[in-house]
């Protein structure tokens, strides 16, 4: 491995005191960092952190305001991604950055240097994800690919380049647990030949078992740096969290109560080439329990929300139920009147609407439901302001929203303090039932456990909640049955307890067993 | 030479402005910006290539100065959409209002004079070929020009790097932008070649089809090119099938009325414009297809942040 000449002992990459300020805003503030060759590095911290900003300064996306990056013992400017690639530096990031209209093939090329011809970058792309073992068609539609697939054509186009550092932002949070172990494989066959990577995620479980060394961020600090393999769980969480954060349980929630959502044989045909079919879905909710539905995105999370939520109404009434009552083809309102709420995945556009303030948003999402309370004036509706200032006084005060100023627009608070917002805006009708997708993604460690602990807590006080989410910790935290939908289809629903993370894996890929037989059974 | 053949001729006579204005539009779309102004640099073109073709005695002048006259138009149109972020549909409907008034203006003196006309350029030996020889090798350069610049449109998406960052551009402009391409730079190209192929089709309308210059003389021609681009679902070679079959519908008109067939010409002058409107139900049932080939960007503005 001394190939590399003199710098083969010394640090890979070093940073000493890179700072980026937004403004005043200091995203990253003075912080050191080394990678050693053939090293697997995680960078651990909360959303807003500065994980990201650092990285995309590595990867020439931002320029640094002061600070100096050392690359194989020499100083460097990197003014642009391909300056990066230059260097030998590959990234993969979180939100791919790939074109969906173009083939694999294409959209590698896209990023390789001029003159090679397509049919030999297709040849090459395929041997390399082949003997990475993540096999590649280079011909197919990225629209046709899943999100797994996907990821595995960014990594593949990074590896072409040949890179000495690979930086991954949160691979695993789209994948199944058998592709995270897949991705694992090739992390450490990379590590084998010598190259470093830089591996970015907030889950610590992933970080112990395959990292070397760990730099922890906070508030764009460092303010930790370790070996993962020496460190708890619980003193991880400390130093990227700065406290001890609550533990949630579902204890105490039961299926003993009435059925308050249901499910009948719920089947939609896609809505665009890119959708997914929900087919043959059935499903029941007790008063009192946190069914929490697993699943890797696109397997049609959203399209079981909007027919649960009414969003996009069933073909017929039967086929949902909420508190015995057909609804089937009802719309969102005159579901949210029979007591339901519901929590769409998107926080900004669909959710809330980003421009306009808290009160607002409170007002678009509750108007009917609580036309009393919020509306006067008879039919002119006229908003009153005082009530709708206080119901979002009380909301942000229960879930602990911070934010700047009274009523600042939505836009303007972080992730996870609209994902509070917009949580806490249903429960605070206290709803029979509650639907949420997604309810934590991309939220950080403290606002997740408030949220999780928000859900079990409605759970407790007799609701049916039905939880959407990609986050297998978040479903063993919250669940008291669990399903997985694969494909537009919904697993047998098991008592949390009964499940492996092994078993929801399989489930994950679609291995139903004897729900499959019994499913061909019905439909003769 | 046929009663049949001598339709076929107007046939592409009417359909070689469509294809080439067409294909400009589609080119300018796949980069990811829409320009309705299709109509107003179409109607400049002709404007400015029947002027220049009296001023200088050469029609090929005028073919360059259609050209020209489409291409700095739409530069106009590219300043106002990329460099100032102005709404696209809106600037590209003023674009259409204002070349109809400026080329109203530029061609006044010119009312009324009878112009030159595009001369054939007749291939030997293949123009001998029965039928075919003298409906696709007696034709004037834009008709040659019209099927080249198809041809190279196809092969340029298709099969060049250039192309390829070309469509990237077009279906997600911050991931080109992050790969380094220069997205506002490929776009302020693919208007301008919109423009120019534009003017191209304009200058094809007072140079060949009727070598006069009378005011919006280009009729809407402009839309119906806007549409089928849509209707070629941004596939280079349909835009030619397409281009043909409206060409065909406005040329039937005509013939049905030399044959007395009792429709009303109200009609049968709408047909194009009917045709349009079935088109575009039946494509847009077919989504898939449709949804692969759209590019995803299109009418989205960029503004890079750093």
């Amino acid at each position: 491995m001394s190939a590399d000449g003199q710098s083969a002992s010394g640090p890979l990459l070093a940073v000493g005191q890179l700072t980026k300020l937004f403004g005043t805003f200091a995203a990253c503030n003075g912080i050191d960092l080394d990678i050693k060759p053939g090293e697997i590095h995680a960078l651990l911290g909360e959303n807003g952190a500065g994980k990201s900003t650092l990285v995309k300064m590595l990867f020439g996306v931002l320029t640094p305001t002061s600070g100096e990056i050392v690359w194989q013992g020499q100083p460097v400017r990197i003014a642009s991604p391909s300056a990066a690639r230059k260097l030998g530096i590959g990234m993969v990031f979180q939100h791919f950055s790939l074109f969906e209209a173009l083939t694999v093939a294409e959209n590698i090329a896209l990023s390789m240097a001029p003159g090679i011809s397509l049919n030999r970058i297709a040849e090459e792309a395929s041997a390399l994800s082949h003997s990475y073992g993540l096999p590649l068609d280079p011909k197919a539609h990225v629209a046709d690919l899943s999100v797994g697939e996907r990821q595995r054509i960014e990594i593949v186009r990074a590896l072409l380049q040949n890179p000495k550092l690979i930086i991954l932002d949160e691979p695993t949070s789209v994948l199944t647990p058998q592709e995270a172990d897949r991705l694992f494989e090739t992390l450490n066959k990379l590590k084998a030949e010598g190259r470093s990577v830089l591996y970015i995620s907030h889950r610590l479980e992933e970080v112990q078992r395959i990292c070397d060394r760990a730099t922890v961020l906070r508030h764009g600090r460092v303010t930790g740096a370790c070996d993962p393999r020496k460190e708890t769980p619980s003193s991880l969480a400390r130093m990227m969290v700065g406290s001890d954060v609550a533990h949630v349980s579902a204890e105490g929630t039961s299926t003993k109560g009435a059925v308050k959502l249901e499910a009948r044989h719920l089947s939609a045909s896609a809505r665009t080439p890119f959708a997914v079919s929900l087919k043959n879905i059935c499903l029941k909710v007790h008063a009192g329990e946190v069914l929490a539905i697993a699943g890797v995105a696109g397997n049609g999370q959203g399209e079981l929300f909007d027919a649960l939520s009414g969003e996009y109404p069933a073909g017929s009434d039967d086929v949902v139920r909420i508190a015995e009552k057909p609804v089937g083809t009802r719309g969102i309102n005159a579901r949210r009147l029979m007591g339901a709420g519901f929590v769409p995945e998107e926080r900004h556009g669909h959710a809330a609407v980003s421009a306009l303030s808290l009160s607002d948003n409170l007002v678009l999402a509750r108007n009917q439901s609580d036309r009393r309370a919020f509306l006067g004036g008879g039919v002119l509706g006229l908003i009153r302001q005082d009530a709708v200032k206080r119901a979002t006084k009380r909301i942000s005060q229960a879930m602990d929203v911070r934010k700047s100023g009274e009523n600042p627009p939505a836009g303007s608070l972080s992730g996870g303090n609209l994902q509070k917002f917009i949580v806490g805006r249903e429960l605070d009708r206290q709803p029979t039932v509650l639907v949420v997708n997604q309810p934590t993604w991309g939220v950080d460690a403290g606002a997740a456990s408030r949220i999780r602990q928000a859900l079990v807590d409605l759970a407790k006080s007799g609701s049916a909640v039905l939880v959407i989410s990609q986050d297998l910790d978040e479903i063993f935290e919250v669940a008291t049955e669990i399903a997985v939908i694969s494909e537009g289809r919904l697993s047998d629903i098991y008592p949390a307890a009964e499940l492996s993370r092994e078993k929801i894996g399989l489930l994950m890929g679609g291995m139903y067993g004897k729900t499959e037989s019994a499913e061909t059974a019905h439909a003769h | 030479m046929g009663i049949f053949e001598a339709i076929l001729l107007t046939v592409i006579t009417a359909a070689t402005p469509l294809v080439l204005a067409a294909v400009g539009e589609l080119v300018t779309e796949r980069s990811g910006v829409l320009n309705l102004g299709v109509e107003g640099m179409m109607v400049m073109g002709a404007a400015c290539a029947f002027v220049a073709t009296q001023m200088t005695g050469s029609p090929y002048v005028g073919i360059l100065a259609g050209i020209a006259s489409g291409a700095l138009f739409s530069l106009l149109f590219g300043f106002l959409t990329l460099t100032l972020v102005a709404n696209q549909v809106a600037t590209g409907l003023a674009l259409t209002i204002l070349g109809l008034g400026v080329s109203g203006m530029i061609g006044e003196a010119y009312v009324g004079q009878s112009g030159i006309k595009l001369s054939q350029i007749v291939f030997p030996v293949l123009s001998d070929i029965p039928f075919l020889g003298s409906l696709l090798f007696k034709q004037d350069l834009i008709f040659y020009l019209s099927i080249a610049v198809v041809a190279g449109v196809h092969f340029f998406l298709f099969r060049s790097r250039a192309g390829l960052k070309l469509r990237s551009v077009g279906d997600n402009h911050a991931s080109a932008h992050a790969l380094g391409i220069n997205v506002i730079r490929m776009r302020y190209l693919a208007v301008m070649f919109g423009g120019a192929c534009a003017g191209l089709a304009g200058a094809q309308l007072s140079l060949v089809y009727t070598p006069q210059w009378v005011e919006n003389m280009s009729a809407g021609r402009g839309w119906i090119a806007l549409a089928l681009v849509v209707f070629a679902s941004w596939r280079p070679w349909r835009v030619v099938a397409g281009g043909y079959l409206f060409g065909a519908v406005s040329i039937s008109q005509l013939h049905a009325q030399a044959f007395g067939i009792g429709i009303p010409s109200q009609f049968l002058s709408a047909l194009p414009y009917l045709a349009t409107i079935f088109v575009l139900i039946l494509i847009s049932h077919n989504r898939r297809t449709t949804l692969i080939n759209t590019p995803a960007s299109l009418g989205k503005p960029f503004v890079p942040d750093r």
